[in-house]
């Protein structure tokens, strides 16, 4: 063991705001699962989370500069492990996204997401000037686009999205032109609606509903109105635990995965709401602060990339649930059910510890 | 601030970023854009919710509440109809029907739904515009009678991706008689129609609701309806119920009980079995209906639910018209079955006497004209006793003639003659009864005295219904007391009798000669009974001149209608029994139809009597039998 490190130096604030949302996770699950088919969930998310405990100390403890040092190593290894999927992974509801042997499968692209905060760190780290230059800029976008294409290849598009925060993220920090940013920005306008044309159609319908949720109210938008009744419904105290209707009778979709804080809010109404997400501000304030306090640059664009990964699903997830986002189907971090989704942010957190420890050397 | 052993978190920064301030300045106004940026994101999703949670609750948990809560109707059984032995004419049986819930209804699903419950599309799209006025919460039931095949389609698409409008429930049907069994005293019922519900009698009921349409069916649905209830129900998404929030029962109709008598409807169906007419069977004590038979029938069982189009078609298009109950709503001349009545207003109005007789040479001549009488050789002297026995034309010519047409209306009006009995169907038919006032009413002409000639046989414009005949001839039986016929059984009922004031002696000497019909070897010997005195009058009533029928101009439909009414026991009745049997040709074969109704009646009355006798027996027996043998 390390000299530098020990148990108080860990980031105590970060990992109880944690523990505190997962335990709400948890009886959100059990609340949402009860009498179904997934009733063991909550048991099973609770072990996540002690594994997750454990991967977050282990995370803590390799110095993260040899992490970010092997950034390209592990990026190929990812990449692999993505073809791999595609070749043999396992498949459920129409698309390929786990790999894994009996009854443990991983979420590769989940895990895809700490490689790529490495590899732009380890990119960042060694860029001579202060701004980005187009060739960077060409670089940077390759090296997310091939795990993108391969995760989009799954199908996984609300995954494959979350990959570009992280770029984003890197990219905001090593300072930008503003003429590269205003071509960005045209790009993007420009390929968004021919990229409609490669879309599934059920991806289409989301985004359609998205825009007009009753045009379809049994398909699509089905899903967005439940979840707007739930939490509208559950006011300004919420109905009690296990007491909401729209969790209890299934009208709401999928209530201890994508739409877990439909549930939370429609069981503990504006106040729950409130709380939840002030948790979720406490963490990521305090994953920017350990960015301030990063010893170097590798550590801060690590914590930041993690920080920005966490907003935009906390951003794309919750709106969804109030109709101000479409639906993707990406995870709630650290609150909806499933072991790649826990494993992969408490590794990210064990990250951010791992700056922090990192703080008081030079 | 001094240094505790234990530094603050605070403290740790202020040192950490003097240490690595060089490398990571540069970032500290990107940090705070970052974090005004994650401000930014949480006071969008905030605000979300609050639009959702605080400002718009109610709308939210409103929706919340109509998805999870079902209100289904509950049907109220229609009470069963008993005959008056309390066996069951009309039962229900328990059967699922499909309703369609309007609130979510998909237009394009109607396709499907159709497709998997055997339904016509265009129909079905009808039916759902005829509802397009009622609330959308409303159910409607589109299906009756699911098949096993029709309800495993139902099962399979009861999530909400496919068809959630979808909703089972139980449903009491009508199962009426096999055969058409008192078709038409019962009725049939039926969803009420655009037009009915305009109408008063069926202003308080909605579109969709099953009512009578029909016979007792109609007229008493206000008793065998009921009420219908409510389930209002937690279902999960998949449309299971989950929980039972509230449930108003329903209230089931009441029965009816009847005064029918089954095995008397029976015999009398039988005995107009590949005929064409009907049978009225009363008591004359209390007007109680015992049977009432009216052939061709239909099968109430089609109609049920709804009536299929080309069965109706048929029933309507039929030229024997089966949808008329004739025992109320055929008008016919009754013939010879009138000249009772004319005897006794001959009788009552002093006109005849016992020592009144004429000639009989088979014919006379009233007002130039020359009248047949039936029997070609003619009767000989003919007085009263011998008139009604063999119906002789001539004398009861006379005697009309006599007497007159006005006074001849009035006690055929005072026997009910022209104008509804009362009985409790609806629909009823009034008949005709000539006199020079309604012929002025209704034709602007003076009566001619030559007219009555015809009337005093039954013939002429005169026109009754077998109801109205039995009703006649059996208040004029008991002495001239009328109750008003029918065909519930009342124990409160207080519906006092009409009493005609008539001499019991004349009303003696008609019933005299009625009996004399029956058993003195007059035209109704066929409806003699041993050991019963029946009595009665037969009559043949012409549809066309016997000129006609000779020239073969015209068919069967023109032969004439056979009619018989009769009683039993003379001095005392207890049932009359009118049969109409159309197009029969000779009058006296109405009279077996009848016959064969009173000895059920008394057959059965026997043995009620013995069974009776022998429980009292049973009862007496332990004090006849041997004495016990003592230790």
């Amino acid at each position: 063991m390390a000299k530098y490190r020990s148990v108080r130096d860990l980031d105590w604030p970060l990992l109880v705001t944690t523990l505190v949302i997962c335990a709400l996770g948890i009886l959100q699950i059990y609340s949402a699962t009860r009498g179904t088919r997934w009733d063991d969930a909550w048991w099973r998310q609770a072990l996540w989370v002690v594994a997750g405990f454990i991967v977050l100390w282990i995370a803590s403890t390799i110095d993260y500069h040899t992490l970010v040092g092997h950034a390209f190593v592990f990026y190929l290894l990812s990449l692999g492990l993505l073809v791999l999927v595609l070749l043999v992974g396992k498949q459920v509801f129409g698309s390929r996204r786990w790999i894994g042997y009996g009854s443990f499968h991983l979420q590769v692209s989940e895990f895809v997401k700490i490689v790529l905060i490495l590899l732009i760190a380890r990119y960042m780290t060694e860029l001579k000037s202060d701004r980005l230059e187009a060739s960077d800029l060409w670089k940077l976008a390759g090296l997310v686009l091939v795990p993108m294409l391969l995760v989009m290849r799954q199908p996984d598009l609300g995954t494959a999205l979350t990959y570009l925060p992280i770029l984003g993220a890197g990219v905001l920090f090593a300072g930008l032109r503003w003429r590269y940013l205003v071509v960005i920005a045209l790009v993007v306008a420009l390929v968004l609606p021919l990229s409609w044309h490669f879309l599934k159609d059920y991806q289409k319908a989301r985004l359609e509903s998205f825009l007009d949720p009753s045009q379809d109210p049994q398909g699509s938008g089905y899903q967005v109105i439940q979840s707007k009744i739930a939490a509208g419904s559950g006011g300004m105290w919420g109905k009690g635990v296990t007491r909401g209707s729209q969790t209890q009778l299934q009208f709401l979709p999928v209530p201890h995965t994508d739409f877990i804080f439909s549930a939370f809010a429609e069981e503990h109404g504006f106040v729950g709401v409130v709380v939840m997400l002030g948790l979720y501000f406490v963490l990521l304030m305090q994953m920017v602060q350990n960015a301030q306090t990063a010893p170097d640059r590798a550590g801060l664009y690590v914590c930041m990339g993690v920080c920005a990964l966490l907003l935009f699903h906390i951003l794309v997830n919750i709106g969804m649930v109030v109709g101000r986002m479409p639906v993707t189907g990406i995870p709630l971090p650290l609150m909806s059910y499933g072991g790649s989704n826990i494993l992969s942010f408490f590794l990210m957190l064990g990250l951010v510890n791992n700056v922090r420890l990192w703080r008081f050397v030079t | 601030m001094s240094f505790p052993i234990e530094p603050e978190p605070g403290d740790q920064r202020v040192v950490s970023q003097r240490v690595v301030r060089d490398d990571t300045k540069f970032t500290s106004g990107k940090l705070a854009f970052f974090q005004y940026l994650a401000v930014a994101v949480f006071l969008f999703l905030i605000s979300g919710f609050w639009n959702l949670q605080v400002r718009n609750p109610e709308l939210y948990s409103e929706q919340a509440e109509r998805n999870r809560i079902k209100s289904l109707p509950v049907l109220a059984p229609r009470g069963k109809i008993l005959d008056r032995d309390g066996r069951v004419i009309v039962d229900n049986h328990a059967s699922i029907s499909l309703i369609l819930s309007r609130e979510n209804l998909k237009e394009q699903h109607l396709h499907t739904i159709a497709t998997g419950l055997n339904l016509d599309y265009s129909r079905l799209v009808t039916r759902l515009a005829q509802f397009s006025s009622r609330p959308k919460y409303v159910p409607i039931i589109i299906k009756h009678e699911l098949t096993p095949a029709e309800l495993s389609f139902v099962e399979a698409h009861r999530d909400p991706e496919s068809l959630p409008e979808m909703e089972l429930i139980r449903a009491q049907r009508r199962l009426y008689p096999q055969n058409g069994v008192a078709a038409h005293v019962i009725g049939y019922v039926g969803e009420v129609s655009e037009t009915e519900l305009n109408s008063p009698e069926f202003i308080k009921y909605d579109q969709g609701n099953v009512v009578g349409k029909a016979g007792i069916e109609r007229q008493y649905n206000d008793v065998l309806i009921g009420v219908d209830g409510q389930r209002q129900v937690v279902v999960n998404n998949r449309g299971r119920e989950m929980q039972v929030l509230g449930f108003k029962e329903a209230i089931p109709g009441k029965n009816l009980q009847l005064t029918l008598d089954l095995d008397l409807q029976v015999v009398a169906e039988l005995g107009m079995e590949g005929r064409k007419g009907a049978v009225v069977a009363l008591d004359p004590r209390n007007g109680e209906v015992l049977a009432m038979v009216s052939t061709p029938a239909y099968d109430p069982n089609k109609f049920a639910s709804r009536i299929r189009a080309e069965d109706w078609r048929e029933l309507v298009n039929n030229p024997d018209i089966p949808l008329l109950n004739r025992a109320i709503q055929a008008q016919l001349a009754p013939g010879s079955t009138f000249k009772p009545l004319v005897a006794l207003a001959g009788l009552e109005t002093g006109t005849i006497d016992d020592n009144f007789k004429i000639y009989c040479r088979g014919g006379a001549s009233f007002y130039g004209r020359y009248f047949k009488c039936w029997v070609k050789g003619g009767h000989g002297t003919v007085e009263l006793h011998k008139g009604l026995v063999q119906s002789c034309d001539v004398f009861f010519y006379n005697v009309g003639n006599r007497v007159g047409i006005d006074q001849l209306a009035h006690y055929a009006q005072e026997a009910g003659f022209g104008k509804k009995t009362g009985i409790d169907l609806p629909h009823e038919a009034e008949g005709v009864v000539p006199s020079s006032e309604w012929k002025m009413k209704n034709f602007r002409q003076k009566w001619y005295a030559g007219e009555t000639i015809s009337v005093a046989i039954g013939q002429g414009a005169l026109t009754v219904t077998p109801l109205q005949l039995a009703y006649a001839m059996g208040g004029l039986a008991v002495g001239g007391v009328w109750y008003r016929p029918h065909l519930v059984r009342d124990p409160d009922r207080n519906d006092p009798p009409r009493i005609a004031k008539i001499d019991p002696a004349n009303a003696a000497k008609v019933v005299s000669g009625m009996y004399g019909v029956v058993n003195e070897g007059g035209t109704g010997v066929r409806a003699r009974l041993p050991g019963i005195s029946v009595c009665g009058k037969t009559g043949s009533a012409q549809l066309a001149s016997n000129e006609l029928l000779k020239a073969g101009k015209l068919g069967q439909n023109m032969k004439d209608n056979a009619w018989f009414v009769g009683f039993a026991p003379c001095e005392s009745p207890e049932i009359v029994v009118a049969a109409l049997y159309e197009n029969a040709e000779h009058g006296y074969l109405a009279a077996p139809i009848v016959r064969d109704v009173i000895k059920a009646y008394f057959d059965k009355k026997a043995r009620a009597t013995r069974s009776q006798m022998l429980a009292e027996l049973k009862r007496a027996a332990p004090q006849l039998g041997p004495a016990p043998p003592t230790p």
